[in-house]
């Protein structure tokens, strides 16, 4: 479904992406892990555009996608959730969600405050009003909104408490429930290990492991060699 | 007595609104495009000249209202999808330098079609006359000017707030990056936003031309004035520009009867002021 081929990806003259090969497939939710740095945050930007790749390929449903504008990557589906979320501070909650709407999407408004009635509840307040936890929910919801057919996430429970966190997992397992397949970069192993069906490491610009979630659980010494983090 | 400073008021409300007008365009493509246009008076000046040709042709002062604001505004499209969008990404400077060349062009062109010398454009036969209240008599003209322009500017507002573009204008004024992830044609809004912007200076040009003509030298100095109500009001901002036009009119108006040599010097001594109390205007934001 998406495919990643071989990608360099470069930030002025510094080498950021040293060849990235991944691809996630109907209905997968697939995480990206690694250090900070390790060029996680640079593979999204590259798939939607904001960092075009200068070599490689990424094709989307079978269609050659890089060196498009972002915005005509973004209407074939392809939706990133940005590590900042990027809500409009200046514009309320349903304004966030009003500039993203498309007639197609099988989530309309009112599915949309189904789905997040704490939203519905704030849908009058501006974007700067909102708790981090409210901010990720807007940026999930503005994406669903927006008729995505892949959704990428970075770091979407980042500095969140770990009540919310768990809000969050609710909400991923829910998309992953309807088919949407779904790229997660994440930080925190345990929500990885809740949601996904694959992961892939990455390190200085190079995928240095691919494997299964169960092949990830059955080897610690993974873990160990690659992201030194605690679950 | 008191119906002198009335009479003063009125008249620098009129002003500002004119004032408004020039400067909310200005301040709405700096606000999303982060743009500055140093031509945006040129394109005020065409305005004044186009309405007087209108007039002039047809006597039809009406359909300048409607036809040099489009003309206008077309213009600044053309000009936006072949030059003004390949600078956007360089420093304000060579943006500064280059809307100015255009604003040299638009100036030296207009000499060239309509001469040197200023040309007057007579009252629209409907506004000829003064409306009395009492012992006080008003010209008709000027208070259309000032309704009329009110008008726009709650159709702007509107515009801006209550519409999906609006909403995305504003939304492109914090990250134009996270407007295009969303799927919206960045360049469209781009485009959209500078010609509506430069249109608003034609439509300020047209209404201001029965009162003052139109002069190759109008342009410059009403550049000026328009950046002193950006700075004064805030960039970006709605609110602070139609506050601060409205100010700086009628400051500049009762001066005008008060102390007519300083009038000029005291607006950009009120822009000194604020920006020593409100470094980002008065309604600006950091």
């Amino acid at each position: 479904m998406l495919e990643v081929d071989d990608i360099h990806s470069y930030y002025d003259k510094s080498h950021v992406l040293e060849g990235v090969s991944l691809h996630v497939e109907a209905g997968e939710l697939v995480t990206l892990l690694g250090r900070n740095g390790a060029g996680k945050t640079t593979t999204l930007k590259s798939i939607v555009g904001l960092v075009p790749p200068r070599q490689g390929a990424v094709r989307f449903e079978g269609r050659v996608i890089n060196g498009q504008e972002p915005f005509r990557i973004a209407r074939q589906g392809v939706a990133l959730v940005p590590e900042h979320r990027g809500i409009f501070g200046l514009l309320s909650v349903e304004e966030n969600l009003k500039i993203a709407a498309r007639r197609r999407s099988r989530w309309q408004l009112a599915d949309i405050y189904r789905l997040f009635p704490r939203l519905e509840e704030r849908r009058r307040n501006g974007g700067n009003a909102l708790s981090g936890g409210e901010q990720q929910m807007l940026a999930i919801a503005r994406a669903l909104i927006n008729d995505p057919r892949i959704l990428l996430l970075d770091e979407p429970t980042e500095g969140l408490a770990p009540v919310i966190v768990d809000e969050i997992v609710r909400i991923l397992k829910d998309i992953r429930g309807l088919g949407l397949p779904v790229l997660l970069v994440e930080q925190n192993l345990r929500v990885c290990e809740q949601l996904a069906d694959r992961h892939y490491v990455l390190e200085q610009g190079r995928v240095v492991y691919h494997g299964s979630a169960q092949a990830f659980r059955d080897d610690p010494a993974i873990r160990d060699r690659f992201l030194a983090l605690s679950a | 007595m008191l119906n002198v400073y009335l009479f003063q008021i009125l008249n620098g409300l009129g002003l500002g609104m004119i004032y408004f007008l020039i400067s909310v365009g200005l301040t709405l493509i700096f606000g999303l495009l982060n743009f500055v246009n140093f031509a945006h008076g040129a394109f005020f000046l065409l305005g004044s000249y186009l309405c007087y040709t209108t007039v002039t042709l047809t006597g039809n002062f009406w359909l300048s209202l409607l036809l040099a604001p489009l003309a206008v505004g077309l213009l600044a499209w053309l000009l936006e999808r072949s030059l003004i969008r390949r600078i956007y990404h360089l420093p304000h400077t060579f943006q500064i330098l280059v809307t100015l060349g255009i604003a040299l062009i638009i100036q030296e062109v207009s000499i060239m079609l309509w001469g040197p010398v200023g040309k007057s454009v007579p009252t629209p036969e409907l506004l000829r006359g003064i409306v009395r209240l009492g012992h006080f008599a008003y010209p008709q003209y000027r208070l259309f000017l000032i309704g009329f322009a009110a008008l726009v500017a709650v159709a702007l507002w509107l515009l801006l707030e209550r519409t999906r573009f609006g909403a995305l204008v504003r939304a492109g004024s914090e990250s134009t990056e996270t407007v295009s992830l969303l799927g919206t044609n960045i360049f469209r809004l781009f485009s959209i936003t500078f010609a509506l912007g430069v249109a608003l200076a034609g439509l300020a040009g047209v209404l201001s031309a029965p009162l003052r003509g139109a002069n190759p030298f109008l342009g410059p100095e009403i550049l000026g004035v328009a950046f002193v109500v950006v700075v004064i009001g805030g960039m970006g901002s709605f609110g602070g520009a139609l506050a601060a036009g409205l100010m700086v009119g009628v400051v500049q108006s009762l001066m005008a009867s008060l102390w007519p040599q300083g009038s000029s010097l005291m607006i950009y001594a009120a822009m000194a002021v604020v920006i020593l109390l409100r470094p980002y205007g008065l309604f600006g934001r950091a």
